[in-house]
This record gives C-alpha cells, sequence and structure tokens, in this order.
C-alpha cells in the first residue's frame, strides 16, 4: 500500500494568526540616520512589524531627524564615501555629482522593485497605525518645531518619554 | 501535503494550513475560510479576495498589502480594518493563495 496523503482525521488545520495571545508586543525602532540607504531599513521593519500586528514607535534623533523633516524628507541622499560595500574606489565618492548620481541610481533601484520614496512609505506606515516620534534635544539643537516636521509625526519628545512610551518593547537603533 | 477539512470540503494545505491548490478554492470555500478565523465577508472583503486571486493568476505570487491598496483601490488603512493583526496573511488564507513573499 502507498500512502500519497496525509488525510487530517482531527480539527482542521488553520494558521495561527496570533488572534489568542495576549496583545502586547511591542517593536520600538530608534533611527539616527538621514542618508537615503539608513532611512530604509527603519521604514521597512517598522512595515513588517505593523503587518504582523506589532505596535510599533520609531524616535527620530539626530541625523534621523531628516526623514521626518518635510523639506528634506523627499530629498534624502546616498554617498559612497565610507561606504567601502560599493566596492568603488573611494576617491570616486568625492568627486563633484558623484552623491547626486549615486543617489538617483539607489532611488531607481528601489522604485523599480515597487518600494515607495520615503514620505509615501510613512503615509503606510501612518495608515497601518505606526506611531512617529520626534527628540526634543534634536529639534533644541536645529531649532526646528512641530511646524517643520512630517505631519504625522505624534510629538516631539524626551529620551526618557519615549523610552516611557515603549516600556517593554523589543528596540532597535538605526 | 496535508489534507484538511474546511466546512465539508476536503482541500490540500501547506504545513500551516494555507490552501496549496489554487483550483480548489472557490466562493464557498472562501466563506467558510474566513469563518474559521473569525471574518464575515462583505463586500469590500471580497474587492479585496477578488483582485489577490486575479493577480496571483497573472503574477504568480500573492500581491502585499501596498500592492492591494495601490491596484485594487482598497486603502491599508480599511485593510487593517476588514483583516485585523496581519492583514496580508489572513486576505492571502481566505483567497486560497500562499502567504505573501515580498517586504513591502
Amino acid at each position: 500500500m502507498t500512502i500519497t496523503e496525509t488525510v487530517q482525521a482531527g480539527p482542521a488545520i488553520v494558521p495561527d494568526f496570533g488572534d489568542e495571545a495576549p496583545a502586547g508586543r511591542k517593536l520600538a525602532i530608534i533611527c539616527s540616520k538621514g542618508n537615503l540607504d539608513m532611512a530604509y531599513p527603519g521604514l521597512i521593519l517598522a512595515n513588517a512589524a505593523l503587518g504582523e500586528g506589532v505596535e510599533t514607535h520609531l524616535f527620530f534623533t539626530f541625523w534621523g531627524f531628516d526623514v521626518i523633516t518635510k523639506s528634506r524628507m523627499g530629498d534624502l541622499k546616498f554617498t559612497m564615501l565610507g561606504n567601502t560595500a560599493t566596492h568603488m574606489p573611494q576617491g570616486l565618492g568625492g568627486l563633484p555629482g558623484m552623491t547626486a548620481m549615486a543617489t538617483h541610481q539607489m532611488r531607481k533601484q528601489i522604485h523599480d522593485i515597487g518600494v515607495p520614496d520615503v514620505p509615501e512609505f510613512f503615509a503606510q506606515i501612518v495608515d497601518s497605525g505606526g506611531h512617529l516620534w520626534a527628540c526634543r534635544m534634536s529639534a533644541d539643537m536645529m531649532h526646528l518645531d512641530e511646524s517643520d516636521l512630517y505631519d504625522a509625526v505624534e510629538g516631539i519628545i524626551s529620551a526618557a518619554d519615549f523610552i516611557e512610551k515603549t516600556e517593554g518593547a523589543q528596540l532597535l537603533f538605526i | 501535503m496535508p489534507v484538511t477539512t474546511i466546512g465539508d470540503t476536503q482541500v490540500h494545505v501547506d504545513t500551516e494550513g494555507f490552501l496549496t491548490d489554487y483550483g480548489e478554492w472557490d466562493d464557498g470555500l472562501a466563506r467558510q475560510l474566513a469563518a474559521t478565523i473569525g471574518i464575515e465577508l462583505t463586500d469590500a472583503h471580497w474587492k479585496a479576495i477578488r483582485f489577490l486571486r486575479e493577480d496571483y493568476a497573472s503574477q504568480g505570487e500573492t500581491a502585499t498589502l501596498r500592492r492591494v491598496a495601490t491596484l485594487a483601490g482598497v486603502s491599508v488603512k480599511e485593510l487593517f480594518t476588514l483583516f485585523p493583526g496581519k492583514p496580508a496573511k489572513k486576505m492571502a488564507y481566505v483567497a486560497g493563495l500562499p502567504k505573501p513573499k515580498g517586504c513591502v
């Protein structure tokens, strides 16, 4: 006798979507970089976590402030300088126009795989229930207030406030 | 590949319970799949499910949330309301498709 299929006699096989699990998994992502290539990891992980039903908070600090500053968020740049993973001579990265060219190329690669640009990505994250916070110290240093920031940023808060809001969360520093 | 019984129909599924045979799915099965995860299908659910089915047939992979929102005209916010918690996976399950592979 050849058995080709296992017929489930017990209860039906149904995927576990975690609906029975007690709510409470939280993720906190601290975004401290303002380069185009360093903005995406935080956004992609936040989006993935939200899609898995995880409460997600992003905290933008230092150079990461560029990512939520209205005048800059659509114009983040990528530079080859100091990045050996491009496998290009470092001197090349310093030539005039190279950062613009590298940025253009990276934007095209991101666009080609169907991943949105930064402002549109934020819209999706906010629609998915993500929380955006700005760092008080960075705002003070750069003389920026809420009117300079992306509208969905919920507030400019201190590091202590963020730690309090994300009690029990898993944490990523980018 | 395991076989499981949804309602009164036997279907082939993977180890998690996602259907593996595109042709074994129909509207009645979708209602029963939805019921097993606590969802009652409305017209809005069907709009997303029909898109997923057609898109899979032409693309060979399950659409991500962003793809559904962009091309089917059901917003991300609405998808989270229709399929709470893990919308992309729940939609795929009800539509009888594999889990989406894309990151965004």
